[in-house]
């Protein structure tokens, strides 16, 4: 008989890419946490990276919709905030994908964000360091802008949270 | 005592919970909506998208506390935020004011940001478990606030003779509104001594040390004097809040029961 386990759900859920940057999985973004199964129901718990991401909203359901076709009915998704999601769970392999993709991936940093952490940023198109930032906003709540000097274009970063 | 979940709080005790969620999101609520009006208007491009971004979040943030609120039996947060009248809402007037020009805009957020700042690391111990979770969050996001409205604070004090002239007039005009963030909710005693907030008293004074040095190193001269403009907390507002609400409401009370 086939039983299905978390670790199913998991490698699943990989499918799942993130609604606005659709070249990373939710899993490989760290959003999605935890994910308990029982004979009844199938629980994942996600952090959201920002509280008011209108993303949140595809998200959840490309979740449940994804479980459910494993024959799973009862699916639910918890939200935990704390501990609050983080940059540093990003794995390498989506930091990879960030970059191909245009959008300099965030630094490491040790929980310390400030203006010199944010300034401080390689293009993602000619590997530079000669850029400034331009504004600690964006197109999406996690992305800044920067300004490459050297190959004269503008480029966006995932912002170190 | 930590208190885990809604379950946990007796009256009367979660009376003054919930009043107390009521007022940080009604404030975050109110200063999203402010701050969303600069969406197209924003005197550069990159202020625009700025303000878009901080609406945004301002707006999340509310939504993470009417969310604890109702926990504790109040609205859900799609009635709270549309189908309350400003005698109901319980947020500081300062974000109810109008954003008047830029120098105003910057001035009220620099103001409101640090007093989040002080605010929240208190809330990070908070008796409460969901609500030192939720802060735990919000914090984060809160860095990229004040960095933001503070370095505008810095440059525009002392630009030019017209920048120092217009941010010294919007910082007395928002100075008593401000004062007012930190008037207490009825209930603040029980909360107080229950280690679910620290006491108003407190978080002004660690704020003043905060902006004091800020905004004198920015050539701009505390406001000497100023009387304290309250009453926000109890449900005392200007006329300008029923204005905004009025704004802000129209398209939910046009159809109540219609699904987004």
């Amino acid at each position: 008989m086939n039983t299905l386990t978390a670790q199913d759900i998991w490698t699943a859920l990989d499918d799942v890419k993130d609604p606005e940057i659709p070249i990373v999985s939710l899993v490989e973004m760290g959003i999605v946490r935890d994910v308990n199964l029982s004979a009844e129901r199938a629980v994942v718990t996600i952090t959201p990276t920002f509280v008011g991401c209108p993303a949140l909203i595809p998200m959840r359901e490309a979740i449940v919709e994804r479980v459910r076709a494993l024959g799973v009915e009862d699916v639910r998704i918890v939200t935990r905030l704390n501990p609050p999601w983080t940059t540093e769970w990003i794995d390498d392999a989506a930091r990879a994908k960030l970059k191909a993709f245009g959008l300099a991936p965030p630094p490491h940093h040790q929980g310390v964000i400030d203006i010199l952490l944010i300034q401080a940023a390689a293009c993602p198109t000619c590997g530079s360091r000669d850029t400034v930032l331009d504004n600690l906003f964006g197109p999406t709540p996690c992305r800044a802008l920067h300004y490459c000097n050297t190959c004269r274009q503008s480029f966006e970063r995932f912002k170190p949270m | 005592m930590i208190l885990d979940s809604a379950a946990h709080v007796p009256e009367p005790l979660r009376s003054a919970l919930r009043d107390f969620l009521m007022a940080l999101a009604d404030d975050e609520l109110l200063l999203g909506h402010r701050n969303s009006e600069w969406t197209g208007h924003a005197p550069i491009l990159e202020e625009d998208i700025a303000f878009s971004n901080l609406a945004q979040d301002e707006i999340g943030h509310a939504l993470a506390w009417f969310t604890l609120a109702h926990e504790l039996g109040a609205p859900p947060p799609d009635r709270a935020a549309f189908f309350r009248d400003a005698p109901d809402f319980r947020n500081a007037t300062l974000v109810e004011l109008p954003k008047d020009d830029w120098a105003f805009t910057i001035v009220r957020q620099y103001l409101f940001d640090a007093a989040e700042q002080v605010r929240y690391a208190a809330l990070a111990l908070s008796a409460y478990r969901p609500m030192a979770d939720t802060v735990a969050k919000l914090r984060s996001e809160e860095t990229y606030h004040i960095m933001h409205s503070r370095g505008w604070v810095q440059r525009l004090g002392d630009a030019t003779e017209e920048s120092h002239r217009r941010m010294q007039t919007a910082l007395e005009r928002a100075w008593p509104h401000a004062l007012g963030l930190f008037e207490p909710v009825e209930g603040e005693a029980l909360l107080v001594e229950a280690g679910i907030k620290a006491g108003e008293a407190s978080l002004r004074d660690q704020w003043l040390a905060q902006v004091k040095p800020i905004l004198e190193g920015a050539t701009l001269s505390m406001p000497a004097g100023a009387p304290l403009h309250s009453g926000g907390r109890v449900g005392r507002h200007t006329d300008h809040l029923a204005d905004l609400l009025n704004d802000m409401q129209m398209v939910a009370r046009l159809e109540p029961e219609a699904t987004w």
